[in-house]
């Protein structure tokens, strides 16, 4: 059984563009300093900012919940927004429901999703329309591949 | 390549990172979409972008880009500049184009970073 040393929680405010990104770089500074492989410093940064740009273009509020443990780091993103209709048709790479200010932004271009569930050893998603969506992600810190 | 170099054949602005232009680049990230340097870019790659954001510094940051040039003359705001300085990126403006900029670099020497 994984041993917990470390956990975290960061709110993170739909539509703050500015202060998108923070909690991944956060989290990456914390990383750096525990002197994590850097192959896994950059999945677990990627799937954080990722998750973090979804929740800051779709939901009103969400939060991002980080534990590291002696065998892993696990990703917990859970949001208030419009919620997935179709998670199979949004992990497709390509598909997007973005508007074009989300564009604007760089992000929203159908890649968000697939990016989390690349850089991820273990992946899920659940979402509710209208209320919300969880996405959970584990990296092994064995797994710098 | 030299990053000085890479100033020098761009023509660009220093915007940030003056004491860090010293640094050595061989592979180049070029796209204005976010998640695509996220997923593919080579950790040191430098990164051509038309998206002057403060995403722009976030994800050059955490997909470990070493400079950012901002092409078609295109400058980003303060707060993205203040970034930068505070993530140690330096970042360049040019006013050349994508498809200049990258076939200029690719002439020299560079490879794709993706």
């Amino acid at each position: 059984m994984a041993e917990e040393l470390l956990r975290k929680s960061y709110q993170i405010h739909g539509r703050d563009f500015d202060k998108a990104g923070e909690t991944a770089s956060d989290i990456k500074d914390i990383l750096k300093k525990i002197g994590v492989d850097a192959g896994v410093i950059h999945h677990t940064v990627v799937i954080a900012f990722e998750a973090e740009m979804n929740v800051v273009m779709y939901a009103s509020e969400g939060t991002v919940t980080f534990v590291f443990t002696d065998e892993d780091i696990r990703l917990e993103i859970a949001d208030e927004g419009p919620g997935i209709e179709d998670i199979d048709l949004a992990l497709t790479e390509g598909y997007s429901t973005a508007t074009d200010q989300m564009r604007e932004m760089g992000f929203g271009f159908g890649m968000g999703l697939p990016n989390i569930r690349k850089n991820a050893d273990e992946f899920n998603i659940e979402s509710e329309p209208g209320v919300g969506t969880k996405v959970s992600a584990v990296v092994r810190l064995d797994a710098s591949a | 390549m030299k990053l000085t170099q890479i100033i020098d054949i761009l023509d660009c602005e220093v915007l940030s990172g003056k004491d860090e232009l010293s640094i050595d680049v061989e592979t180049v990230v070029a796209s204005d979409g976010m998640s695509e340097i996220l997923a593919f870019a080579h950790p040191g790659a430098l990164m051509i972008t038309g998206l002057t954001n403060i995403q722009s510094v976030r994800t050059a940051d955490i997909a470990n880009v070493r400079a950012v040039i901002y092409i078609r003359g295109k400058r980003p705001d303060e707060k993205t500049i203040k970034l930068a300085e505070v993530v140690g990126i330096p970042v360049l403006a040019t006013r050349l184009g994508m498809f200049d900029v990258c076939g200029i670099l690719r002439e020299r020497g560079l490879k794709g970073g993706m």
